[in-house]
């Protein structure tokens, strides 16, 4: 067993155990860092396999900006995530059945797991061949040219998720000020302002 | 001009039934009768102009399917012209009478409108009746042949708040069922055997069919029989002949001018109509026309014993016209189709009087039907009394015997018959001469009996209905009197053209004849082959039966020629399909039955005598006999007024156990198990799953979530399980 | 090359492009009154593309190296999908204006979940597929929640969205089995790769597909979802659920399974058709508990998918293309029905309780003859046009050896026909009450007539989609 499979076994072992914990942890705010830990623990994977830049990614979308809002929203939202385990508790024994009855016949699936003729899947981990593109360009070549049309309706998709942030969350309040920029700009000192000249002892 | 005869009652009763909230009730029972009278106008036109040259109309094609290929067309013979004249008479006559009749009905609620029903359905049956006569193919006669059933089972169960009559129009339909049974089958024989139904075909088939043997039931039999007896079966149902009778006598629940016109002058003719239309079938069926002859003979008897008991003035006659009927089909049976015909026409007339009389009778005493009830109506209601007198001397048969035609319409008409029956000669032409006589003096005497209990005596009943009887309206006598005449004339008149030599009676109805003797050289000059095969099938059909009326044919042509009725014989020799009507070559009856022994011809005339005295013995000179004599032989009168017990025979038989199988069906078959089961499933197992869904629909996220995964393990289970094999 | 990609995808480009300009311009204008004229002219450009590929398009072409499919078979779903994305927007068009919903990311929506499920039913590649679904679910999920302040309509988006995240991936899981075999995403790849027997693997890659997208048909029992999201939706937006997208979730589903699964029928044929007998079963007996009609709809639609999986497992030409002859019709009926429901109002406010039914027949024959005529479709009575398509799964399930299914087929359709009957009962004989008014909009009522009239004037030639419809099976299956 060399290095690499020892890392991989390691990242791999990590990243199952970090799943399970997300689950059964019972405070929700471990919960999240143990989603982290996973995410970290994947994008070792990814390494492993020379795709740094999924790798990357991963880490900056997923740990830096998902996970912690996770943590923000878990933070803010008054859930009484223990109650909700003592409900799940009753499926558990049901559950326990039918997860182990997909282990099996997923390892059953995947024990004599054999490709199709001719494919070479992965074959060669660190796939990246001396002296090619660069990860980061191969996969703008790829995106850009092969994966256009994906490429163009991953764009729709964010946009229709744009929308949809937008509709389902943006209100017009009536009953709060806003502030009007063009109208402070225009302001005219002049017409704003009125001087008084107030006799001393009088009032107005 | 035939095709407007046909189609003219169709658009009456179009117009009448479905018009008459735009156009009015009056107006359009106006539009009916009107239609009728047009079309009955034509008719006579049609039968006065026509030559005897059968012609075909066809109108469109129907059914057109691999080799049956079926026109609705107007086929016109001396058959169909004679029907038509009947038909449309009488039910010209009927629409007319039935103004008066039906103006006012107890059985229906103030201001319900019921007469248009009542036209439409009387013309919608005249057209039934007319695509039945007219047909050119065994379908369009069927077609016929169930419109006149429908017709016939509206217009009997047109009283519906009357459950008797919802009874009457129901087993009317279902005894019709089973001769329309046999018809069918018959009609399916015949088209298997012949490839076709149509009239020009199968007509012309009949000595190849008697040559044919069809399987039937297992056994290889006879195919002219077969299809014979199946045909006739068809014909018993309709003409409510003996074991199929039972449902005319209830018919009589129908209003009256309903009976006259279905069951007495035109529907119950239909048979007959049938069997003569069949007759180059039935000329090689002899076992066929052996069973008509018999059972013929045994309905007209039964029937008349049966009339002779009867208080009911609309059940005597009914007994009456089935009765009639029997002659019919003696006449058909024995090979005179043309004196068959004869009687059906005379019949159609004194009967359809007697029962329009009857219906007069009935509207004078406010819808008293019991005779006993009558009594000295001759001063009150004199204009039918006299029509009813003229109908009974008809049916009777009055007239100067040995004249042969001189005399009432039944006078000359059934004492054909009866001549006919002894010429046929043999056992069975003397069972049914003897069957018949004694018939006719049954009839003369119920007929009688009729007229005295009604006309004659003391009033008896409801005093109240006495007082108030009155004549009828001028609606009402217009057709008795236009009946009458028929009665009175149509017998005498048309005698030779029906029953007179052969060479008449031949030009009538379109069919070939030739001097005796020289048919042979006429048949061998025209088609000898045809001729020939034609012997050979004759022979080899009628067998024994035909040995002896050959004998007596020989015995008795000398004394046909002493009798001064014919120079020289004559005999039909055309070929099956020919003409309107076929009598085979070797069939002499005809000619036999002009030259039939003296006491044969006044046997009948004595029976007539026989009745009417016995009835004026009976209820005139001593009225107290009747009683006295059902006393006597009580068991007698008992079997007689019960009808012969058929009713409580096949209700013993047929009507209990079908009721029994079918409430068992229903309720053990359908209501306990098929309703149980679909009931317990429909109401408490599907029901429990429904709650079962809804309880699972719980509205929480991991229940569902849960169900997914749950459905992907069933879902991976499924692709292990089956992966293997 | 890329010109001729382009000329193929026109249609999905020129939608996107007016979602895109739509949007633009309503933000720089009147916003939220632009609605109603954008509805109008969303309907009618998505009627026109509609039209444009009914009438054009020959052969089969593919673009981007196989990853986007146009043939027959994608026409006539796509052509299906337009045309009544078309029509819900008009029937729905008032309901959304009167209780205020009527916003001008609506329509755009609408038209970029279309523009999905067009690419979903032309996908010739694992990836476009995944694309497709997800741009058409992101709208959907969307529009579900569309009434902000209504509990139910946000419990609905988001119901929605959770389970259909939970399909997605078990979808995505199957994928990258099935990749993991094949060592492709192309269809074309994986039917090659297939043909000489496939692994235990593939088969759960399969069989995880298929739970993921029986998920957006709603097929049992992935159908949970289906009532609640049904129910808690505005009215316009279930319509919409009810129509389109089960049409394209369909259509992927028999892309999937022929395109790039057609060498194995045998191993799907099983799934598919236990797919079927439940959803048809479920949703037969569950409808008969319902009291909202929209609940009942909800069944209904999962009974009906249930039928079309039934053509789908027969697993040949004959069964795809009774299938897209059922969907047509179901698609029909769906509009026309959900134009009443769509209408129905008490006082200005929804009723959705079957029993506001009551005696209507009395108050409004001609709707109630013409609703009369939609439940005996839907109920499959004939000489309705719903008969035909039962009739056509049916033989095709029958053809193809799965006799059992199909006389389950028929069971259902009979305990179904219970609860369309019940509708009908309760318009003729129900007692009189306060019911709903009856009024309609003209939109609304246009729809239901013309969905009615279909429903009986169809019987003669079903309009001639039989004969589309084989032809473009013809095209699917090889």
């Amino acid at each position: 067993m060399g290095i690499a499979d020892f890392t991989f076994y390691l990242f791999a072992i990590t990243t199952v155990v970090a799943g399970l914990f997300v689950v059964v942890s019972r405070n929700p705010v471990h919960s999240v860092l143990w989603l982290i830990l996973a995410f970290l623990s994947s994008a070792g994977l990814f390494v492993l396999i020379g795709a740094e830049f999924v790798a990357m990614l991963l880490v900056i979308v997923y740990v830096g900006a998902v996970a912690v809002l996770f943590l923000f929203v878990v933070m803010m939202l008054d859930v009484d995530f223990a109650e909700l385990k003592a409900e799940m508790a009753k499926y558990i024994p049901m559950a326990g059945l039918i997860g182990v009855i997909i282990l099996i016949q997923l390892s059953m699936a995947f024990g004599p797991w054999a490709t199709a003729e001719g494919v070479d899947l992965l074959a060669t981990p660190n796939a990246t061949p001396e002296g090619a593109a660069h990860n980061t360009a191969a996969l703008g070549a790829v995106i850009y040219d092969q994966y256009f049309l994906l490429f163009q309706l991953a764009g729709l998709i964010l946009l229709v998720a744009m929308i949809g942030a937008i509709v389902l969350t943006l209100r017009h309040r009536t009953d709060v000020k806003r502030q009007n920029v063009l109208a402070q700009m225009y302001r005219d000192p002049a017409k704003a302002m009125e001087l008084k000249d107030v006799k001393p002892g009088q009032g107005l | 001009m035939e095709t407007f005869l046909l189609f003219l009652p169709l658009v009456g009763a179009i117009i009448c039934g479905f018009s008459w909230r735009l156009i009015g009730e009056t107006a359009a029972c106006w539009v009916a009768t009107g239609a009728l009278f047009l079309s009955c106008i034509l008719s006579w036109f049609v039968f006065l102009g026509f030559d005897g040259e059968t012609y075909t109309r066809d109108l469109f094609t129907w059914i057109a399917s691999g080799t049956l290929d079926t026109s609705w067309s107007v086929r016109i013979d001396r058959l169909t012209a004679i029907m038509l004249i009947v038909i449309t008479t009488v039910s010209a006559l009927v629409h007319l009478y039935s103004f008066g009749y039906m103006a006012h009905d107890e059985h229906f609620r103030e201001g319900e409108s019921y007469r248009p029903r009542f036209f439409a359905y009387l013309s919608f049956f005249t057209f039934a009746m007319l695509s039945l006569v007219t047909a050119d193919n065994l379908l369009q006669l069927f077609f016929g042949w169930e419109g006149v059933g429908v017709a016939s089972y509206l217009l009997i169960g047109f009283y519906f708040r009357k459950p008797s009559a919802g009874a009457a129009a129901m087993k009317a339909f279902i005894v019709n069922r089973v001769g329309d049974f046999a018809f069918l089958l018959g009609i399916f024989a015949i088209y298997k055997l012949t490839d076709s139904i149509n009239f020009s075909v199968i007509l012309a088939e009949g000595p190849h069919l008697a040559e044919q043997t069809i399987s039937f039931m297992g056994r290889e039999l006879n195919a002219a029989n077969t299809i014979g007896m199946l045909l006739f079966i068809g014909a018993m149902g309709k003409s409510a002949q003996l074991f199929l009778h039972t449902w005319l006598p209830d018919a009589m629940e129908g209003p009256t001018p309903v009976s006259a016109l279905i069951h007495a002058a035109t529907m119950v003719t239909a048979g007959v109509f049938l069997v003569c239309r069949m007759s180059p079938i039935m000329e090689y069926a002899p076992y066929a026309t052996n069973f008509i002859v018999i059972i013929g003979a045994a309905t007209a008897f039964f029937a008349a014993t049966v009339g002779l008991v009867q208080n009911d003035i609309k059940r005597v006659i009914a007994y009456s016209t089935c009765s009639q009927l029997g002659y019919m089909f003696v006449a058909a049976g024995v090979g005179v189709y043309s004196v068959a015909m004869f009687h059906l026409f005379t019949h159609a007339f004194f009967k359809a009087m007697l029962f329009l009389g009857a219906g007069s009778v009935i509207h004078a005493m406010h819808h008293e039907q019991d005779m006993r009830n009558y009594g000295g109506l001759r001063k009150k209601i004199p204009f039918t009394f006299a029509a009813m007198m003229i109908g009974t001397l008809a049916i009777t048969g009055v007239g100067i015997p040995l004249t042969g035609w001189i005399g009432f319409a039944g006078f000359a008409s059934k004492d054909a018959v009866i001549e006919s029956a002894f010429a046929f000669g043999g056992g069975l032409g003397t069972y049914a001469f003897w069957m018949l006589v004694v018939a006719a003096c049954f009839t003369s005497f119920y007929s009688w009996r009729l007229i005295y209990l009604t006309f004659y005596g003391k009033p008896r009943g409801d005093k109240h209905a006495h007082e108030h009887a009155h004549e009828s309206p001028k609606t009402m006598l217009i057709p008795l009197a236009v009946l009458a005449l028929g009665a009175v004339f149509s017998g005498a008149i048309w005698y030779n053209q029906f029953f007179g030599h052969t060479d008449t009676v031949g030009r009538f109805f379109g069919v070939p004849y030739a001097v005796e003797g020289h048919a042979d050289e006429a048949g061998h000059g025209e088609e000898a082959m045809a001729a020939d095969g034609h012997g050979e099938a004759a022979t080899d059909g009628h067998g024994e039966n035909a040995a002896p009326a050959d004998s007596h044919a020989t015995e008795d042509s000398h004394a046909a020629a002493d009798d001064g009725h014919g120079e020289a014989h004559y005999v039909f020799t055309g070929h099956a399909g020919e003409g309107a009507i076929h009598m085979a070559p070797d069939n002499h009856v005809l000619n036999d039955a002009h030259s039939v022994p003296k006491w044969v011809k006044l046997a009948p005339f004595v029976a007539m005598i026989i009745g009417f005295v016995t009835a004026t013995l009976f209820y005139i000179v001593r009225p107290t006999l009747p009683a006295r004599t059902a006393e006597l032989f009580q068991p007698a009168y008992q079997f007689l007024l019960n009808k012969w017990y058929f009713d409580e025979i096949y209700n013993w038989i047929f009507v209990i156990p079908a009721a029994w199988i079918g409430r068992t069906l229903w309720k053990r078959g359908d209501g306990n198990i098929i309703d149980g089961g679909i009931n317990g499933l429909a109401m408490g197992i599907i029901p429990f799953f429904t709650r079962l869904a809804g309880r699972a629909q719980s509205g929480y996220l991991f229940h569902y979530a849960f169900a997914m995964v749950l459905g992907i393990a069933v879902l991976i289970t499924i692709a292990t399980l089956s992966f293997g094999g | 090359m890329f010109a001729s990609d382009i000329a193929i995808l026109l249609p999905e480009i020129v939608l996107s492009v007016f979602a895109m300009a739509g949007l633009i311009a309503a933000v720089y204008t009147s916003k939220d009154g632009m609605a109603p004229a954008l509805v109008w002219l969303t309907a009618a450009l998505l009627a026109l593309m509609g039209i444009y590929i009914g009438l054009t398009g020959e052969g089969s072409q593919v673009a981007f190296d196989g990853m986007f499919i146009n043939d027959g078979f994608a026409r006539f779903a796509k052509v299906v999908i337009l045309l009544s994305a078309a029509a819900i927007l008009l029937i729905g068009k008032d309901f959304m204006q009167r209780d205020d919903l009527l916003r001008f990311e609506y329509p755009m929506l609408i038209v970029l979940a279309t523009v999905g499920m067009m690419v979903m039913v032309s996908s010739g590649n694992l990836m476009t597929l995944y694309m497709g679904l997800e741009l058409q679910s992101l709208s959907l999920y969307v529009v579900a929640a569309m009434r902000r302040d209504s509990v139910r309509s946000t419990e609905a988006g988001l119901k929605y969205f959770v389970l259909g995240a939970l399909s997605s991936g078990i979808l995505l899981y199957g994928a990258s089995l099935t990749y993991g075999f094949a060592g492709t995403a192309d269809f074309a790849g994986i039917v090659a790769a297939v043909e000489g027997g496939a692994s235990l693997g593939l088969i759960f890659g399969l069989a995880f597909m298929v739970a993921g997208l029986a998920f957006k048909v709603s097929a049992a029992p992935f159908h949970m979802w289906t009532p609640d999201v049904y129910e808690g939706s505005p009215t316009p937006v279930t319509a919409f659920f009810a129509t389109a997208p089960k049409m394209a979730a369909m259509g992927l589903l028999a892309r999937l399974a022929h395109d790039a699964f057609g060498s194995v029928v045998s191993d799907w044929q099983q799934i598919i058709a236990l797919l079927a007998v439940l959803s048809m079963f479920l949703g037969a007996i569950a409808a008969i508990g319902q009291t909202d009609i929209k609940r009942l709809m909800a069944y209904s639609s999962i009974s009906h998918m249930g039928f079309a999986l039934m053509g789908l497992a027969a697993g040949t030409e004959q069964g795809v293309s009774a299938m897209l002859i059922y969907m047509a019709i179901y698609v029909t009926m769906n509009v026309g029905t959900f134009a009443f429901i769509l209408s129905m109002q008490k006082d200005g406010r929804h009723v959705t309780n079957i029993s506001s039914l009551n005696a209507f027949s009395t108050k409004e024959p001609i709707k109630a003859a013409a609703i009369l005529i939609l439940m005996f479709s839907l109920a499959g009575v004939p000489p309705m046009v719903g008969f035909f398509g039962k009739y056509a799964v049916l033989l095709a399930a029958v053809d193809a050896g799965l006799n059992l299914v199909a006389i389950l087929g028929v069971v259902a359709s009979v305990i179904g026909a219970f609860y369309y009957l019940r509708i009908v009962y309760f318009m003729y004989f129900g007692e009189e009450r306060e019911g709903i008014d009856g009024k309609m909009s003209p939109l609304a009522y246009a729809g239901l007539m013309a969905a009615a009239a279909i429903m009986l004037l169809g019987v003669f030639n079903l309009f001639g989609v039989d004969s589309l419809a084989e032809a473009a099976a013809a095209t699917l299956v090889r």
